[in-house]
């Protein structure tokens, strides 16, 4: 029962943020929120077209190995060490459609733990072959695919024995600037989901199992790398009366 | 009801974490080879048309440290008031101004600079013309969800008076903190996240 986007105003507002479902800014388990967070209620306001449009980002932008990271950052024929993996899925609007365009960075630990970062002080060692950012941009149906190595988890100074679990980064543009997302992907099956603070800034278990891949053995390449799947759902737009009749019946 | 057309939840936004250079400015991260360039480190040309202009700023926490690790995006339309964006339908933007900026914070200082040029006027969605203005995007450690506010500008008194936006503050005190004064032709917007002066942040 979807609608007919040929009817939708393909450039109309954004649906309000649930901020209900979002994390607030402030989640006193995570210490660092709490001299961050706004404490003024903030100031609600229909899109205009200053939060409608936003930059868009062409495929020629992306070079061979951006989605790569098992090699765009590795000497010649050597590669980063850790479980291959393939991270894949679909970027959805909140109606179910695919978007097409969005550009996708994501950053990530090396398969030990440790960031590629000056201000990085966990002692697992850093990768000669492993930078740690990739990127790439969706196709028409709304499909991205990374090449990586699994992330190890790490420690972090929060509470006495925080650990974050095994994750990824990503940051997406969607075709209006309000869309602006930042997010993490952890793994099916990691223990330490439930026990990170920053997980757990999510009021909603559900919205925490929407950003946790599932191993997709449908897409694993036998011998090579497992397959871990994960859709990723951006702001969608008000929809039409036409469509609304549609989804009434 | 604009309900119906959610059939799923937006992704739940996470923190940027203090290592967001890695992914979105590797080059000044220091991871070199990967990228030709850091996106959005350059937002004017020789040929971009308007009034060339720096802003500047801090990102101040709630024990008036500036943020060292954080992210700034800013978008803004071109000279004439028109987004380079496919979603822009009045008329085709400078094709020399992209409009989108990202900049982080000074690792020592915490400040972020962009050199841009003057947004022109855009519409609000009755019509009534805006407040030149740039919309801000913040990101870091320690913020759950991506802030969202604009800089508007000191000397533009009278349309900011105006404002759409600006009228829709009841505190009227807390206007100013949107509003960057203007020195040379740099613009100075310091972000207060807490406080007597926390900065107007949007749900928009
Ligand atoms: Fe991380």
């Amino acid at each position: 029962m979807t609608g007919n986007t040929k009817q939708m105003p393909k450039d109309g507002a954004f649906l309000p943020r649930d901020r209900n479902w979002q994390p607030p800014a402030l989640a006193p388990a995570y210490k660092s929120s709490i001299l961050r967070s706004p404490q003024q209620a903030l100031l609600s306001l229909d899109n205009t077209l200053s939060e409608i449009t936003g930059p868009v980002f062409g495929h020629s932008l992306l070079g061979r190995l951006d989605g790569d990271l098992i090699h765009n950052f590795a000497r010649a024929g050597e590669a980063a060490i850790g479980e291959r993996i393939i991270v894949h899925g679909k970027v959805l609007d909140e109606a179910g459609r695919p978007v097409p365009s969005v550009l996708l960075e994501v950053w990530q630990a090396n398969a030990g733990g440790r960031y590629r970062h000056r201000n990085e002080r966990y002692q697992a060692s850093l990768d000669p072959n492993f930078g740690g950012c990739g990127r790439c941009i969706t196709d028409e149906a709304g499909r991205y695919r990374f090449l990586t190595v699994k992330p190890g988890p790490y420690p972090w100074p929060n509470g006495p024995n925080d650990w974050r679990p095994s994750h990824i980064h990503f940051s997406l543009f969607g075709t209006g600037f309000a869309q602006r997302l930042i997010t993490q992907m952890y793994f099916e099956g990691d223990p330490l989901i439930w026990r990170c603070p920053i997980v757990r800034s999510i009021p909603d278990r559900r919205a925490i199992e929407q950003l946790i891949a599932l191993l997709d053995m449908e897409n694993t390449i036998p011998m090579d790398a497992r397959a871990y799947e994960f859709d990723i759902v951006l702001r969608g737009r008000r929809s039409t009366m036409f469509e609304n009749r549609l989804e009434g019946n | 009801m604009a309900e119906d057309a959610r059939r799923l939840k937006e992704s739940a936004s996470q923190t940027a974490g203090p290592y967001v250079h890695i992914g979105l400015m590797p080059n000044f991260a220091g991871i070199g080879g990967v990228y030709d360039s850091d996106l959005g480190s350059a937002m004017v040309n020789d040929r971009t048309l308007g009034e060339r202009i720096t802003v500047t700023g801090v990102i101040v926490d709630g024990a008036g440290a500036p943020l060292k690790d954080a992210l700034i995006e800013i978008w803004q339309a071109d000279a004439a008031g028109l987004y380079n964006s496919p979603a822009e339908t009045r008329g085709a933007a400078d094709p020399n101004f992209t409009g989108w900026g990202r900049c982080a914070s000074h690792a020592e200082t915490g400040a972020f600079i962009f050199r841009t040029i003057k947004p022109g006027r855009v519409p609000f969605i009755d019509g009534r013309p805006m407040a030149p203005h740039i919309t801000f995007w913040i990101v870091a450690r320690g913020i759950n969800i991506g802030l969202q506010t604009r800089m508007y500008f000191a000397d533009e008194m009278a349309a900011n008076d105006a404002d759409p936006l600006l009228l829709r503050i009841e505190s009227r005190h807390r206007i100013r903190t949107l509003i960057a004064p203007r020195e040379g032709d740099t613009y100075r917007f310091d972000i207060h996240l807490q406080g007597d002066r926390e900065t107007v942040f949007l749900d928009i």
